[in-house]
């Protein structure tokens, strides 16, 4: 856009995009993401969980750490698009990027729908009214067995291959990529909003909602947008869950699984874009390694850790990784700078 | 003169006690109107009635003809009517050129856009840089809120109401807390406004008051009491009993 350059602040415009251009460790981090798929093939299943429950905590990322809505019941959206995704291909539509598609859709409708309730009121209103809704949506996919199976979950899940060309195997390895480029494509997504003049905007309600309407901005109309992306998004990751694992029960609903992404995200740093991917990648592969390890205290050790990073490192793992870097930075130019003679 | 702004018998009651009683007010375009009176006047209260954070239980307010009283505070700014504030509702995370350019986008209807890259928006940015210039934050343009002096967060309060293009600007004790030199200097920065824009202050300073207004009105006990040129006002004896007339004895 050389037409800006003709503006007199141009300096102050490129500062503002430098700071929302890609960076190494960005681009580094996706690449490892390709790579593991190549090296460590073992591991497949267990990083398309990680994907998954990534792909859950940015939906929360988005109105907890952006918009600054508090929520104890994301996982009505998870598990909405769950069964939408397991139902459907139960019933004979295996075709998975539909079946994705529909899951968050029907999620996104519900989010939608409940934003009026939930955006009423302050964070202690929030939190009784989203896990409320999550906690009535789990007793009716406890009820209507016959459409859900009860507390057997839904059984006899089968999908198509994918674009009728990978279909689903045992080592994870189509469930990986399909998991991985479609947390990459709504990440990119999630990004493109964020560094929008909307997504400003998001950071300013969370910031100072009474200026936002001083400001003349339609704060609920703001905020309903953002609960209704971040439960179609949820809804999405419940989908994949449920077709990667070709399997869904009413554990996806459940109010620990609502608590294991908001731990997930405050592990790996909210409002950072990266901190619930980050959170979920530690979270997992912690719990798989220390289950390997103490297999009946392994949740003892995790407490520790969650206590320790709450007082240790304000900003979750993000804030942690990039005080280091800022620190790494420092001395790297504290060694350029010629003053020390 | 046109008149801009009005109000029209605005009435408003905490429980018992009334904070607005029977204000009939109006300010012209291009006006330099100052609010004075002693604490608890009802002029804070008067300011909410302005931009609809509160709703009158009678009477009316005209913004330019149309009577927006019941209109939704978001609805006002974008008629016209901008406010600051008392105690300072700024974004403490985000830096000057955020906050302000934050305001701007608002200002040009693009806060619901969430496709466009904000950073690629030059003319937006340009525009919140060259306010900040105009305002003299222009260096501090990058450094977060919440780091900089009391002075500066003061004319950035003012500078998110400014990028707004408001026709009535409100102006909520612009000068609480700043030390008197920091004061004089942010008034000479308001002496700059357009002619365009009207301002309607409220102040305590009255040095700072009979500097900068041309007209005054005297709230007490949420009524009028009187209104006129800054001489008239101040050789009035009611206004010296109530109001001037505390600075004596204090």
């Amino acid at each position: 856009m050389t037409a800006d350059y003709k503006l007199r602040y141009a300096p102050e415009a490129d500062r503002l995009k430098a700071a929302a251009s890609w960076r190494p460790p960005e681009v580094a981090f996706w690449l490892l993401a390709v790579a593991a798929y190549f090296l460590l093939p073992r591991h497949l299943v267990l990083l398309s969980r990680v994907a998954v429950m990534g792909l859950f905590a940015l939906s929360l990322d988005l109105i907890l750490g952006y918009a600054g809505i508090i929520s104890l019941g994301h996982a009505a959206f998870f598990g909405l698009g769950g069964y939408a995704a397991g139902i459907l291909a139960q019933h004979g539509w295996g075709e998975p990027l539909s079946g994705l598609v529909v899951g968050g859709l029907v999620a996104a409708l519900l989010g939608f729908a409940t934003s009026f309730l939930v955006l009423r009121g302050s964070d202690l209103t929030r939190l009784m009214v989203t896990l409320g809704i999550c906690l009535m949506l789990f007793e009716v996919a406890n009820k209507i067995r016959w459409l859900t199976g009860g507390a057997d979950g839904l059984q006899g899940i089968s999908l198509w291959p994918i674009l009728g060309i990978w279909s689903f195997d045992l080592y994870g390895r189509t469930a990986y990529g399909y998991s991985i480029i479609v947390l990459f494509l709504i990440f990119l997504l999630a990004r493109r909003v964020i560094h929008s003049p909307y997504g400003l905007a998001l950071r300013g309600i969370k910031e100072n909602e009474r200026r936002m309407h001083a400001l003349g901005t339609p704060v609920v109309r703001r905020l309903v947008v953002a609960y209704t992306m971040a439960a179609g998004m949820a809804g999405l990751a419940g989908a994949l869950l449920t077709q990667t694992t070709q399997f869904v029960s009413l554990d996806v609903l459940s109010f620990g699984k609502s608590a294991e992404v908001l731990l997930i995200l405050v592990l790996g740093g909210s409002g950072t874009l990266y901190g619930g991917l980050i959170g979920s990648l530690a979270l997992i592969v912690a719990q798989y390694l220390l289950s390997g390890i103490s297999p009946e205290y392994w949740q003892f050790w995790i407490g520790i850790a969650f206590i320790a990073l709450v007082f240790l490192a304000r900003g979750g793992l993000m804030g942690l990784a990039q005080g280091a870097l800022a620190l790494l930075h420092a001395r790297w130019h504290g060694r350029e700078t010629p003053s020390r003679g | 003169m046109a008149v801009v702004l009005e109000t029209r018998n605005l009435m408003k009651h905490f429980g018992a006690l009334a904070v607005a009683n029977d204000v009939s007010l109006t300010v012209e375009q291009g006006a330099r109107h100052a609010l004075i009176g002693p604490n608890g006047a009802g002029k804070t209260t008067l300011v909410n009635l302005l931009t609809g954070a509160l709703a009158p239980n009678a009477g009316h307010v005209i913004l330019e003809g149309v009577d927006i009283t019941g209109e939704p505070q978001h609805r006002r700014v974008a008629r016209g009517l901008a406010r600051t504030f008392q105690v300072n509702q700024l974004f403490p995370g985000m830096t000057p050129l955020e906050s302000v350019a934050l305001s701007v986008a608002q200002q040009r209807g693009a806060t619901g856009h969430w496709w466009p890259r904000l950073a690629r928006d030059g003319e937006a940015i340009n525009e919140a840089a060259e306010l900040l210039d105009r305002l003299r934050l222009l260096d501090c343009a990058h450094k977060p809120t919440k780091t900089l002096p009391y002075g500066r967060q003061r004319m950035l309060e003012i500078a998110l109401a400014l990028a707004l293009h408001p026709r009535v600007l409100l102006l909520d004790e612009p000068a609480a807390g700043v030390p008197e030199d920091e004061s004089v200097e942010l008034y000479a920065s308001l002496a700059e406004l357009p002619q365009t824009v009207a301002v309607l202050l409220i102040e305590h300073d009255m040095d700072l008051v009979f500097r900068f207004a041309r007209h005054i009105t005297v709230l007490v006990a949420g009524s009028i009491l009187v209104e006129g040129s800054p001489e008239e006002i101040s050789a009035d004896a009611r206004v010296r009993e109530v109001y001037l007339g505390e600075a004596d004895h204090g």
